[in-house]
């Protein structure tokens, strides 16, 4: 007989979580996880693996997980994903590999994510496995930026035996996944679990190195490295270019997120970052980077956490657990809502005015295009706003590389296959490429290049 | 880690430090400034870099002890200990050619990254005519240096106690006022002053340059915190500067900006003053 719903994952309430930094969901026991498993068909098809960017083997990992073999489901899982613990926690299943589970047909598809993550905590405390390494290369690949996309890279080239170098310019390796994704999301004790595995696999990575400035992409190739992948992501903040906005109080969602996560300035004084909120905070936006700005906000102290989106409910870009988590937590939404003059006293930010919207004609990508209704306008008195409509390309890469084509945002051009720029040996993936995108199509993008580059280094073996 | 090579005393709460860092060293430019993090529960401190050796692979850094982490850093980091984190060289360099004749305005500790320019423009051929101001005699530093660098050297105390009584703007006024061909400005200091300075040179039209310190977490151009006003458009000081047009720039913003964690910047010093107070007791 089959369990027509998922397993719950059992989670902290929301009128505590909203006041800690906690993780929310405390993920399954080892009895969950085997219960959940046993719901999937292990279907032919199988296509949940085709729905995941990394091709993971989602029935055969399940398969272990129903047997109890922990330790050969993590391996399984291992063998695509270099970074399980933090893909079960922040990936978009709902649009991958559990939107097009074929028990999701009928019923609710097994939960995926959640098994991933299960298996990533089990091997967390049990005995790391770490995959095989191939015989030594002597190739030497410098990766740029270690985050999702490079990191992927790195681990996927050092599985196949090339040396690798991985370059950082903050003193964190891990990109977003260490100063944007909030704790209480994605445990920053994870993601460094993850990096140090890599670590122990043998790659090199370096924080606090500026290429670009300290080595142009052209002279690492001239250094000896006989491949370069740039994974900067999209570090640019996008403001909304309204008056005020340089207001103090207002933030972009990449400070405020920074300036907690990376910096711990949640702990302040105990961590010497400063953070401000005041009473009640707006987010403007709707993706996740939104949502965890407003959760923040709230555990900030923050007694009335607003989100401000121009859009309705059905075009918030949010993970659906998101936004679910969000409103659980007390957030209020302010829809179809878009604000046009931050307003102050003396320096502060005082209150924002907005213009109501309705839906329009679809756009180009097929979302309908909000349209300010005319002798809308409305304020709402607050204490600081964060700015969460996204990020241009980080600057200092695309500046600094001669020959390398950019498109007209000033995103890195590349084959989407094999991440190839226009430069001999120079391959980039992740959201400099892209724009702003998911920590897993940015691991995708990684993977893929590792094998372009994996192929391009044994074409060019002398 | 990154080692401090050397520090000395160059006043009250004023230090120089030379930090190991090769990578940065080689290539760093007049104008460039590096981030700094002293330890794991540190904040990244953005500064101005003030020189580089190529022998020693060391950066020099002059570092006014004016809250928590700047004062921790001269009361616990020495000669031979090691600083956490050290990234650079990072923003756009000061721009050096032969101008002709220039005019170097420093402030207080600003006057430790005017210096690098200085040397630049003087060895891209231009005469280079120095002026630098102190609260007072006993706050001076770098006097030889600016010395042995400048062709002319105009030295304002505002109590009067070495050279002029008074500030930087009068010398700078009295300059363009007696009608000397002056190519460029630049203007290194408090905001305060460089703000008075670029109102100074705006009725000769004479293009100046300032160095901005916004406050900045990351320093790469990811934050957005150090945005300032330029010319009505929103620059970052990372990645856009640091430096801008003087004229152009809004001050008002400026240092309303950088206000605004001064209550917190307190805090955090009394707690720190308080605990060292109480460690030193013990």
């Amino acid at each position: 007989m089959i369990v027509e719903k998922q397993i719950p994952m059992r989670e902290q309430a929301p009128d505590v979580r909203g006041r800690n930094f906690n993780e929310v969901p405390y993920g399954y026991s080892e009895d969950e996880a085997v219960l959940e498993a046993e719901r999937c068909l292990q279907c032919k098809t199988a296509p949940c693996v085709a729905g995941c960017p990394v091709g993971i083997d989602i029935p055969g990992f399940i398969e272990h997980v129903k047997n109890r073999r922990f330790a050969d489901a993590v391996s399984v899982i291992k063998g695509d994903n270099a970074l399980p613990a933090v893909c079960g926690r922040v990936c978009p299943q709902e649009n991958q590999c559990q939107g097009v589970c074929t028990l999701g047909v009928r019923f609710e598809p097994v939960a995926i994510g959640r098994l991933e993550r299960f298996c990533a905590d089990w091997e967390a405390e049990h005995e790391a496995c770490l995959p095989e390494i191939a015989p030594e290369t002597g190739k030497r690949i410098a990766v740029i930026g270690a985050g999702p996309a490079g990191l992927t890279a790195a681990g996927e080239l050092r599985k196949l035996g090339h040396t690798i170098t991985v370059f950082e310019l903050l003193h964190e390796a891990g990109g977003v996944l260490m100063y944007g994704i909030p704790e209480f999301r994605l445990p920053k004790a994870i993601v460094r679990r993850e990096i140090d595995a890599l670590r122990q696999m043998g790659v090199d990575i370096q924080v606090n190195k500026v290429i670009g400035q300290i080595r142009k992409v052209d002279e690492l190739l001239d250094d000896g490295y006989d491949a370069v992948f740039v994974g900067t992501g999209a570090g640019l903040p996008r403001f909304l270019g309204v008056p005020g906005e340089s207001l103090n109080g207002v933030y972009s969602a990449n400070e405020f997120l920074t300036r907690t996560n990376l910096m711990a300035a949640y702990r302040f004084p105990e961590y010497d970052t400063p953070i401000r909120v005041g009473e009640r905070v707006v987010t403007v936006g709707g993706g996740n980077v939104a949502m965890d700005s407003a959760r923040t906000a709230l555990r900030l102290g923050a007694k009335e956490s607003i989100i401000v989106y121009r859009r309705s409910e059905d075009e918030l870009p949010a993970r659906g657990e998101e936004v679910h988590h969000a409103k659980e937590e007390g957030i209020r939404f302010q829809l179809l809502t878009n604000p046009v003059e931050f307003m102050g006293e003396d320096g502060r930010l005082k209150a924002v005015r907005c213009l109501r919207m309705e839906l329009g004609e679809p756009d180009e990508g097929g979302r309908r295009r909000p349209v300010p209704i005319k002798g809308s306008e409305f304020e709402i008195e607050i204490d600081n706003a964060i700015i969460a409509i996204g990020n241009g390309p980080h600057p200092l890469i695309p500046q600094t590389t001669k020959d390398l084509e950019l498109n007209r945002w000033g995103n890195i051009v590349a084959d989407s296959e094999t991440g190839q720029t226009s430069k001999r040996a120079v391959f980039a993936g992740g959201d400099i490429v892209t724009g702003a995108a998911t920590v897993i199509e940015a691991m995708g993008a990684g993977k893929r290049a590792a094998a372009a580059i994996a192929a391009f280094l044994a074409e060019n073996d002398t | 880690m990154y080692k401090i090579l050397k520090k000395r005393t160059l006043g009250p709460k004023i230090r120089e430090y030379v930090i190991e860092a090769p990578d940065v060293a080689r290539v760093a430019k007049a104008g460039q400034f590096i981030v700094l993090r002293l330890h794991e529960r540190g904040e990244r401190i953005p500064l101005t870099i003030v020189g580089t050796d190529l022998d020693t692979g060391g950066v020099t850094l002059v570092v006014q002890e004016v809250g928590k982490s700047t004062q921790e850093m001269g009361d616990r980091f020495h000669e031979g200990d090691t600083i956490l984190d050290f990234a650079g060289p990072l923003g756009e360099p000061t721009e050096i050619e032969n101008f002709g004749t220039v005019i170097c305005v420093g402030g207080g500790v600003g006057i430790a990254p005017l210096y690098p320019i200085v040397q630049a423009l003087k060895k891209a051929g231009n005469t280079v005519i120095g002026i630098v101001g102190y609260r007072s005699h006993d706050l001076m530093f770098y006097h030889d240096e600016f010395v042995a660098a400048c062709d002319e050297l105009h030295v304002m105390t505002n109590d009067g106690s070495f050279g002029g009584k008074g500030f930087v703007s009068d010398p700078l006024r009295e300059i363009l006022e007696s009608g000397r061909d002056v190519a460029r400005v630049w203007a290194i200091g408090p905001a305060i002053m460089m703000k008075v300075c670029s109102d100074v040179t705006r009725p000769f039209d004479v293009r100046t340059i300032v160095s901005l310190n916004s406050v900045m977490i990351d320093g790469t151009g990811m934050c957005g915190g150090c945005r300032v006003e330029v010319g009505g458009v929103t620059k970052f000081g990372c990645v856009d500067g640091p430096e801008f047009d003087g004229h152009k720039v809004n001050f008002d913003l400026l240092i309303s900006r950088q206000e605004y964690y001064a209550h917190e910047e307190a805090c955090a010093l009394e707690r720190y003053m308080t605990e060292a107070g109480e460690g030193a007791s013990t």
